[in-house]
């Protein structure tokens, strides 16, 4: 449904057959927006509000203070744990085509002048799916953030277990989960921010065990697939089903917040539990 | 051991009719069995039982997913597919242990926690996430066994212990064959081939890892003695549990903190 992650269309001006604008057809409204517009907005539709997948990076930008973030394990890429056909390979075109070693960059930034350990996954690398290399970075950020007396802020997006690893990768769930528990027995606060879409062993792990739990509007949170659960209940499911405004209602999710308000957000939680300020 | 037999060989063992489910083993391995009910939220599972029972005379608490012996057994466990509320109990008696200074013995048999409505109104997910974070830093030894099937985060949520078991012929993975081949590649019918290029098995699971022992299985399998298979259970819970029980506890956590931090294949 949302999966038009680069749904770019040309525009045609009226009167000239031969000049184009780049445009953005929204995937829910339909509408048809310049480009240029929709990033400024920082992938938002300015028609119906709907908040398109943020790259890593662009997602830094927009939440980190200037030139304020400063990478970890910037060059850590997977193995191949369970021998699976054409996984090497896989992972070699997908780091040449996004420039991403693997699906999340970690690190620490400044937000507004308050320093946390940062971490963001990136959906364009093999669907932000967690294998060893997601499971390592985001425990070493936990970790780290332990030690420094930091809090954490990860942008969750995930499809699951990354399948290619096998077993490896479900371990990777209890790997980060408990490096999120002793940040958390420390007095680190631990805020999640759910983007499209964050699902399976994620959300099963990590994703589900922030302090507080903020998701962007509309996007899809779930442990078990849509598919896959229609053909277990052999049933349609309600259109809203799964959606952030869902999973609130059922209190899971404490708060949805839009992109736009996402910095100045984090910004007060932060300061709210007294980080920031000289120690 | 019967080292000779494919991933799918064994699956299909762990399949068999009359494979033995944690209803039969439990009094072949345990006395005083008190079987504990609810969540103390929402419900009552019956995906997992969970208890205190006396191992030799060790007072126990046992948690367990439960598979059925027939069409309406497995009605009643929904297929040992477990709810939110079921893991839910899990930790409410695994805290209850903690409390009382318990050893924890966890029995894995699962396809995987159930997909559907319910399981996700009621957060699956967040049942499961808060599971293995709070089992990492429980106070009190925690054993685990895999008894057939450890299948995805719906294993796993019992699965966060000091030292994992697995019987001869169980396997452990990522998603079940069949959700493999169908995520993959689009097809359940591939679930042979997954199964086999997954590296599932017992040998697999202690090659990565994951596992620390391998509990010999009757030739054939172990639907071919009930007592001997339980007899070995019991020999390997005595010795595991006396063991930790004799460690520190900050010890023991630290190492079971080192144990999943370990596993993971990358280059920097």
């Amino acid at each position: 449904m949302f999966d038009d992650f680069f749904n770019v269309v040309k525009l045609r001006f009226n009167g000239n057959q031969d000049e184009t604008v780049p445009s953005f057809k929204c995937p829910r409204c339909q509408s048809t927006v310049p480009l240029e517009r929709y990033e400024e907005l920082h992938r938002v539709c300015p028609n119906c509000n709907y908040h398109g997948r943020l790259s890593a990076p662009d997602r830094i930008a927009m939440t980190a203070d200037k030139d304020s973030f400063i990478e970890f394990d910037a060059d850590m890429i997977s193995c191949d744990p369970i021998d699976f056909p054409d996984y090497p390979r896989k992972q070699q075109e997908l780091r040449d085509s996004t420039g991403l070693k693997d699906a999340v960059i970690t690190g620490t930034a400044n937000i507004r002048g308050i320093k946390t350990v940062l971490g963001v996954m990136d959906s364009r690398y093999m669907m932000a799916s967690m294998g060893s290399v997601v499971g390592e970075k985001i425990t070493r950020a936990f970790e780290y953030a332990t030690e420094h007396n930091l809090p954490v802020i990860m942008f969750t997006a995930s499809g699951g277990a990354r399948m290619q690893e096998g077993i490896v990768s479900l371990m990777q769930m209890a790997k980060t989960s408990g490096a999120v528990k002793l940040h958390s027995d420390s007095g680190g606060l631990y805020i999640t921010v759910l983007t499209d879409p964050t699902t399976g062993g994620v959300t099963a792990s990590f994703a589900s065990l922030g302090d507080i739990i903020i998701a962007e509007p509309k996007i899809l949170i779930g442990f078990a697939g849509r598919r896959v659960i229609e053909s277990t209940m052999k049933q349609r499911l309600p259109e809203d089903f799964q959606l952030a405004e869902f999973m609130q209602d059922k209190g899971f999710v404490d708060m949805i917040v839009e992109r736009k308000k996402l910095r100045s957000t984090l910004a007060n939680l932060l300061s709210m539990h007294g980080y920031g300020k000289e120690m | 051991m019967d080292n000779n037999k494919t991933a799918w060989e064994r699956l299909a063992i762990v399949h068999t009719k009359g494979r033995p489910t944690i209803k039969d083993y439990i009094p072949l391995i345990f006395t005083d069995f008190y079987e504990m009910h609810g969540d103390r939220y929402f419900g009552d599972d019956h995906a997992i039982i969970g208890g205190i029972a006396r191992l030799n005379d060790t007072p126990v608490t046992v948690i367990a997913q439960v598979k059925g012996r027939n069409i309406n057994e497995n009605k009643d466990c929904n297929f040992a597919m477990p709810l939110p509320e079921g893991y839910r109990k899990a930790l409410r008696l695994a805290k209850q242990a903690e409390k009382f200074h318990r050893p924890v013995i966890c029995f894995i048999d699962t396809p995987g926690a159930y997909a559907g409505m319910p399981a996700e109104e009621r957060g699956q997910g967040e049942a499961i996430a808060k599971n293995i974070a709070e089992f990492m830093t429980l106070r009190t030894p925690i054993i685990s066994i895999v008894l057939g099937e450890g299948g995805s985060g719906g294993a796993l949520a019992l699965g966060v212990c000091d030292e994992l078991a697995m019987l001869e012929n169980a396997q452990y993975s990522v998603v079940s064959p069949r959700g493999f081949a169908s995520i993959l590649w689009k097809d359940s019918s591939r679930e042979q081939e997954a199964c086999n290029i997954m590296q599932v098995t017992a040998e697999d699971m202690v090659r990565l890892g994951v596992a620390e022992t391998i509990i010999e299985e009757p030739l054939g399998g172990a639907h071919n003695d009930l007592d001997k298979i339980s007899e070995n259970i019991k020999e390997y819970l005595s010795l595991k549990i006396s063991e930790k029980c004799q460690k520190g506890l900050d010890e023991l956590l630290k190492e079971r903190y080192t144990k999943f931090r370990k596993i993971g294949e990358f280059i920097e």
